[in-house]
């Protein structure tokens, strides 16, 4: 098909700087660990089994820590974290009912809870400070209540 | 010869713009509400949901889906030069719409379906409201088998001759969406309704997001392509201008019905259920859809450049000015095609992955993709308005100062608007978010929400402006004029110059098609379907 000669450039070099931001997303995903959520078992949401019926923080080695979480409307449970500074946290969390969504704003932790499924994050807190955790997906009429609190010392 | 179509483009039309109207007014309701004003007791809305499933479905599922079963019809029997083959399926595309959106009106009126134009189950709505939505969608299949069996029958009297290009382009949009509709045509009839019957007792959420989203991104196609079409075919012919290549713009169309279904899952791509190599390979497809768009910017712009200079543009961007910007019609798909450069950044930082993890489910998207459809689309097709409008009824178009402020309005008003769900996505402000009542709040969001709050409230202003003009033109306005015409640009390089295989056989495009959405989508349904997740009972939550 008859291609205008400055239509062909503009496609080359449209195509090269796809490229190049593609396999920078691609690097930093598989090469330095910048992974997206990953599936992480099942749970029955009405019949919650370990480590679920349990949601809490627990240390797993020292500075190494893992928050299961349980969402429901319209709380985190729990809804208060307190953590080391320095110390890497592995949330685990499920829905017991509906949809909701885990969001960290200043990390990149970002991910949505779906009812049986098992939603992986892990976040590393270097500095002191208090961060929020939002559920950011509409989960009915007091949605904008729903949210919890981490406070680093 | 056209009129007994063109009755039912009319009322189609009408539909969509009633539609947009309150669709725009729940805008201004969100948009204040970052202000801490509350206007929703005002009209007995029972909560900011309701109001913004009113906004996001009236918006996207209705307004758009009513233009373009109007715009399409009438493109279409004027680029054949004949009336529609069926007119019984052109009364039928109609009267099947607008029960449909009365059923899913009254539901979310009602307050049984406060569940948000995405509609997630296992929230769970009254099924009038999912009835509604099939009568929607059944509506559009009457459309395609409508200007297929046109396409059809011109071809049987013009024997060797390529299809007309504006008709070629509207069946290439339809036999798209139609395609990507059974994504969710699944989600709604094997699974939602069967539940919300009382038939089956529990849903599987994971699965139903999988078949929504199958649709949910070529959907966005769906809203954009007619936009194209007038900025292809039309919008030069309005500003003096040629298209250069008649096959390159039919084979766009052409890429985006093989490549826009098979990326859904780049809407997914913080969800626990879906492994991420599926995820990986549609981001890779993902980054492949931006070409067919990126094609568009180069011949629409070249297109206009040719117009500029007809008209004694000098100098590398000389002829921008010399486009007739005092024509709302085109200075409103001329800004449209702006904010869709924008637009189609935040699209890229949205489709980039791992970076879609900073901004997944923030003001960010809104801020995305009211550049897009919220304008790319939407004030492009209050431009098309303005000419379609006079053609449609024979009585000249009313208000142009209206219309001139339309276009400006709108287009300040997304930009401020824009900026801040940006600005505040990046700091982490969730979008669906009622922020005058959240019981949470950051600093930085402050100032990007009070941008939303003017920003919103100038474009709906300006959306006003062109009811204004919608209403006077049809009511008020006294001057005949029968001398409008859809416009339709001159090629350079015309159909016969292009390959058939990018000209004439879209039947082998949907094969290609359907493989590739079999490639990118079978291997992740097969093990996920083997092992499914129906523990969700359902839960009315508002
Ligand atoms: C007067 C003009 C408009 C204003 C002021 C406005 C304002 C807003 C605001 C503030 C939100 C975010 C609500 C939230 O996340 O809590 C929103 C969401 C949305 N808007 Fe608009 N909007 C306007 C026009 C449009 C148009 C023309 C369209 C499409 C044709 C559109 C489509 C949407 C959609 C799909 C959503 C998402 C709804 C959801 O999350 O369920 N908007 N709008
Ligand atoms: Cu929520
Ligand atoms: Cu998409």
């Amino acid at each position: 098909m008859p291609i205008e000669r400055l239509e062909k450039y503009f496609l080359w070099a449209a195509g090269a700087v796809l490229l190049v931001f593609f396999l920078t997303v691609s690097v930093s995903a598989f090469a330095w660990g910048m992974q997206l959520p990953n599936p992480d078992g099942r749970v029955d949401p009405e019949n919650l089994t370990a480590p679920f019926d349990k949601p809490e923080l627990r240390e797993i080695a020292p500075g190494q820590y893992e928050a299961v979480l349980t969402a429901q409307t319209w709380a985190f449970l729990p809804n208060k974290l307190d953590i080391p500074v320095g110390s890497t946290v592995t949330f685990k969390i499920t829905s017991k009912d509906i949809i909701h969504g885990f969001e960290i704003p200043g990390k990149r932790a970002n991910v949505m809870i779906i009812p049986g499924q098992v939603s992986t994050v892990t976040v590393k807190f270097d500095k002191p400070g208090e961060f929020l955790y939002i559920c950011h997906e509409y989960c009915g009429i007091a949605h904008h209540v729903m949210f919890g609190k981490i406070t680093v010392a | 010869m056209y009129t007994r179509d063109d009755r039912f483009v009319r009322w189609q039309l009408y539909l969509g713009f009633v539609s947009l109207f309150v669709g725009l007014l729940m805008g201004l309701f969100q948009a204040v509400d970052r202000a801490n004003i509350d206007l929703y007791s005002s009209v007995g809305l029972q909560s900011y949901w309701q109001g913004l499933t009113l906004h996001g479905v009236l918006n996207v599922l209705v307004f758009t889906f009513a233009f373009n079963a109007g715009f399409l019809t009438y493109v279409t029997s004027r680029a054949l030069g004949r009336p529609m083959a069926v007119n019984a399926l052109t009364q039928a595309q109609f009267w099947l719409m607008l029960v449909g959106v009365l059923m899913a009106g009254f539901a979310i009126l009602s307050n049984s379906a406060t569940v948000l134009f995405t509609f997630y189950p296992p929230l769970k709505a009254d099924p009038i409201f999912y009835l509604g939505l099939v009568f929607v969608v059944v509506s559009t299949w009457c459309t395609l088998a409508n200007i297929a069996l046109s396409v059809r029958a011109w071809r049987a009297d013009n024997p060797g001759q390529k299809v007309p290009l504006q008709a070629f382009m509207s069946l290439v949009t339809y036999i798209m969406w139609v395609l990507c509709s059974v994504g969710v045509a699944v989600e709604v009839l094997v699974l939602i309704l069967p539940w919300t019957l009382g038939i089956t007792e529990k849903i599987d959420p994971e699965l139903s997001r999988t078949f929504f989203w199958l649709s949910g991104h070529a959907i966005v196609y769906f809203w954009l392509l007619p936009v194209y079409i007038s900025w292809y075919t039309m919008l030069p012919k309005q500003a003096g201008g040629k298209l250069h290549s008649d096959p390159l713009a039919r084979l766009v169309f052409l890429l985006f019905l093989l490549l826009s279904i098979p990326v859904g899952l780049h809407h997914q791509y913080t969800d626990p259920g879906v492994p991420v190599i599926f995820k990986y390979i549609q981001a890779i497809l993902t980054f492949a859809v931006f070409f067919p768009s990126v094609i568009t910017a180069f011949s629409v712009i070249a297109a206009l450049e040719n117009a500029g200079r007809n008209r004694g543009g000098k100098g590398i961007l000389g002829w921008v000015f010399k486009l007739p910007w005092g024509d709302p019609s085109v200075a409103a798909q001329l800004v449209g095609g702006l904010a869709f450069l924008s637009g189609g950044i935040s699209g890229l930082v949205n489709a980039s992955y791992n970076v879609n993890q900073i901004v997944h489910n923030t003001s960010f998207v809104p801020g995305h993709f009211h550049l897009t459809v919220g304008t790319a689309v939407t004030l492009s097709i209050m431009g098309i308005m303005y000419w379609l409008l006079p053609s449609l009824t024979g009585r000249k178009l009313w208000g142009l100062r209206f219309a001139q402020a339309n276009v400006w309005l709108w287009a300040v008003g997304v930009a401020i608007m824009s900026r801040g769900m940006s600005q505040a996505g990046i700091a982490g402000e969730p979008r669906r978010f009622y922020a005058s009542a959240a019981t949470y709040h950051l600093p930085e969001w402050d100032f990007p929400n009070l941008m939303q709050a003017v920003g919103g409230t100038l474009m709906f202003l300006g959306g006003l402006c062109f009811f204004i003009v919608l209403v006077g033109t049809l009511f008020f306005s006294r001057e005949r004029d029968e001398s409008v015409r859809m416009p339709n640009v001159d090629v350079i390089i015309p159909a016969e110059k292009g390959a058939a295989i990018f000209t004439d056989r879209i039947g082998t495009w949907v094969w290609f098609a359907l493989a590739l959405i079999l490639l990118s989508y079978g291997p992740f349904l097969i093990t996920y379907i083997a092992n499914p997740a129906f523990v969700a009972r359902g839960l009315r939550a508002w």
